[in-house]
């Protein structure tokens, strides 16, 4: 396109759209980076090492992760299922997975409670064989898991469908099981997909406030009992300081996730390059 | 060798049923059809890639209807594309001889032979991404023959090469053939590539055999109007090189001798386009190498368009529209001329 082509749209239909885009984009941007920018480095190190707030953060970083193993463990083989077969139902089931992303957060936390709680069945079971749910550790991963393993799931399941099913056909006439072409070549070609679903469903479980809220307050953490920061961030905004008093875990939140998300764009570009 | 009985597969929304076939050990066996006939289910149906509803294929006596795919000892080698995109051109390769947990001087060793079979040792350390399409199919080969298989299944291995690439691999294809002795079942929708390459055609159609035979026996004898549309596609002609004048090539064909444009020396095929050929009454002045009178020995119509066959000897198969054959006033027994350019000639 010549320069006085891309000169000639911007007199028109563009020009509303730019102004509209940077609109948005500004609402967007601006609240994260002002409440960043407004806080001094030494005011965040010195709320880092207060134990309530590390101890918080660690617990919070810990259950997304065990979260994410084990959506990871459950979740990608039916990805792997759902990317190919076809089945009746299927649509309706992939309807079904996404669920949790439309649910109101708080219902998930009492339709949780009404499964795992310790008068129900499966609160039971667990229990018994040594699994606690309401105020410990594995009611935050629960709440985490069921909000966050679509993301995995999806982008696994996307990963999968992407790569060529006659290659793994060609595999098992070179001598592969089924396992074997599974684990040599669909698992290793899809497994950026799997891991940048993986940060997803990490990042969503570690933000997660209104489920996590419902299934566990202070939960036993090595010694510690902190809560989940995203309800750390609530009840410190609650307290006499208000919004100063939640400003600087708040930045520490956005900071972490930040990483996260630049993890994120790393893997994705490599993908745009192969 | 390989025997096929009643074989049906059941995809669903695509049926192959009443498949049988018996192919020599060592032969390059070509099932021939048009798009959607079928020719890929089957060959995934013969690797054990999909379930066999009925029927029983066995290799050498030996029943593989019903065991799985890795261990029925099958090689397949796509279209395009399949090449490990993870792995290199050399992990590639040793893929299968890996998985059989070969020691890793014995895998090495037969790599680097198969390499040098296909002719690509240079390219062992590439990734598949760099590699043009006529490498990829070679790298593909490799791959699927060090295992040794019994049989080779080649799904339309020539169709996404450019015309030049395709011709060589052609030739290529052949010579492995030759080199190692597996039997091979190639499916095609090109009859000419039908030809050149296979001892035996079968033609598939809707997920049926409808003709097998050897590729004369397809233009002497099309078993129906489905067959001869596909042989008839192209005048195939067998014919022995002679000398060369001006760039061009006298190429005897029992009877005449026409001008082709060829490297080939010794026995070829000939084919030519029945559209690519001129009828006139009288012999006229053009830029074409080639004329000759013959007489009109059949006429096949087929509604806005003739099929005319004018015998010199040999046949020659023309295609020419309904106007134009009524205002010639075309008869059989009529005496008339063809013409038609030397670089219409494909000499394979």
């Amino acid at each position: 396109m010549s320069k006085t082509g891309i000169r000639a749209k911007l007199h028109s239909m563009n020009l509303v759209f730019i102004v509209l885009g940077t609109v948005i984009l500004l609402f967007i941007f601006v609240p994260p980076l002002k409440t960043i920018f407004s806080s001094s480095p030494g005011t965040l190190w010195n709320t880092l090492l207060e134990t309530e707030v590390y101890s918080s953060i660690l617990l919070t970083i810990y259950a997304a992760l065990v979260a994410t193993l084990v959506g990871l463990l459950l979740g990608v083989p039916l990805a792997y299922i759902l990317a190919r077969h076809e089945f009746r139902g299927k649509r309706f089931l992939e309807g079904l997975i996404d669920v949790p992303i439309v649910m109101p957060h708080s219902a998930v936390g009492i339709a949780l409670l009404f499964v795992f709680g310790s008068r129900f069945l499966m609160g039971k079971f667990l229990n018994n064989i040594g699994i606690g749910f309401v105020d410990e550790v594995s009611a935050i991963v629960f709440a985490m898991m069921f909000v966050s393993v679509p993301f995995l799931i999806d982008s696994a399941k996307e990963g999968f469908k992407a790569v060529d099913v006659r290659l793994e056909k060609v595999a098992r006439t070179l001598g592969a099981s089924p396992w074997d072409s599974f684990f040599r070549v669909s698992l290793p070609l899809a497994w950026r997909s799997i891991f940048s679903g993986s940060v997803l469903m990490w990042a969503r479980g570690f933000s997660e406030f209104g489920a996590v809220y419902i299934v566990a307050g202070h939960v036993p953490f090595f010694g510690y009992h902190p809560v989940a920061a995203p309800i750390l961030v609530t009840e410190l905004f609650e307290s006499p300081g208000g919004l100063g008093a939640a400003q600087p875990v708040t930045v520490l939140l956005i900071l972490i996730c930040l990483v996260a998300f630049i993890v994120l764009r790393m893997v994705t570009s490599k993908r745009a390059k192969i | 060798m390989i025997a096929i009985k009643n074989l049906k597969v059941d995809l669903g929304d695509f049926l192959l049923q009443d498949i049988n076939l018996d192919i020599e050990s060592g032969e390059y066996f070509i099932i021939l059809g048009p798009t959607g006939a079928g020719k890929t289910v089957l060959l995934e149906a013969i690797a054990g890639l999909h379930p066999v509803l009925e029927g029983r294929i066995w290799i050498d006596g030996r029943e593989i209807s019903r065991q799985s795919a890795e261990k029925r000892g099958i090689g397949i080698v796509y279209q395009d594309q399949v090449l490990f995109p993870h792995l290199t051109v050399e992990d590639n390769i040793a893929f299968g001889l890996k998985l059989r947990k070969c020691p890793r001087g014995e895998i090495k060793a037969k790599v680097d032979y198969m390499a040098e079979i296909v002719e690509i040792p240079h390219l062992l350390q590439r990734s598949p991404a760099m590699l043009s399409g006529g490498e990829k199919q070679k790298v593909a080969l490799a791959r699927a023959l060090v295992i040794e298989p019994e049989v080779l299944l080649l799904d339309e291995p020539l169709s996404a090469l450019d015309p030049e690439t395709r011709e060589r691999m052609q030739g290529e294809l052949r010579e492995m053939h030759r080199r190692v002795k597996v039997t091979i079942i190639h499916v095609t929708h090109d009859f000419e590539e039908a030809v050149a390459l296979g001892h035996r055609v079968a033609v598939l159609n809707d997920g049926e055999i409808v003709q097998i035979g050897s590729p004369e026996d397809f233009l002497r004898h099309p078993s129906s109007e489905f067959v001869a549309r596909f042989a008839l596609s192209r005048n195939i002609f067998n014919g022995k090189i002679g000398d060369t004048e001006d760039g061009c090539t006298f190429v005897d064909i029992g009877g005449v001798r026409v001008m082709a444009i060829t490297e080939l020396r010794g026995e070829v095929r000939l084919s030519l386009r029945p559209e690519d050929i001129l009828i006139s009454k009288e012999p006229f002045q053009s830029t074409a190498r080639n004329s000759f009178q013959g007489a009109i020995t059949d006429i096949a119509d087929r509604g806005s368009i003739v099929y005319i066959t004018v015998t010199l000897p040999p046949d020659f198969m023309c295609l020419i529209t309904r106007q134009a054959f009524e205002e010639l006033g075309l008869r059989k027994g009529m005496r008339i001329w063809i013409t038609f350019k030397a670089s219409a000639i494909h000499v394979f």
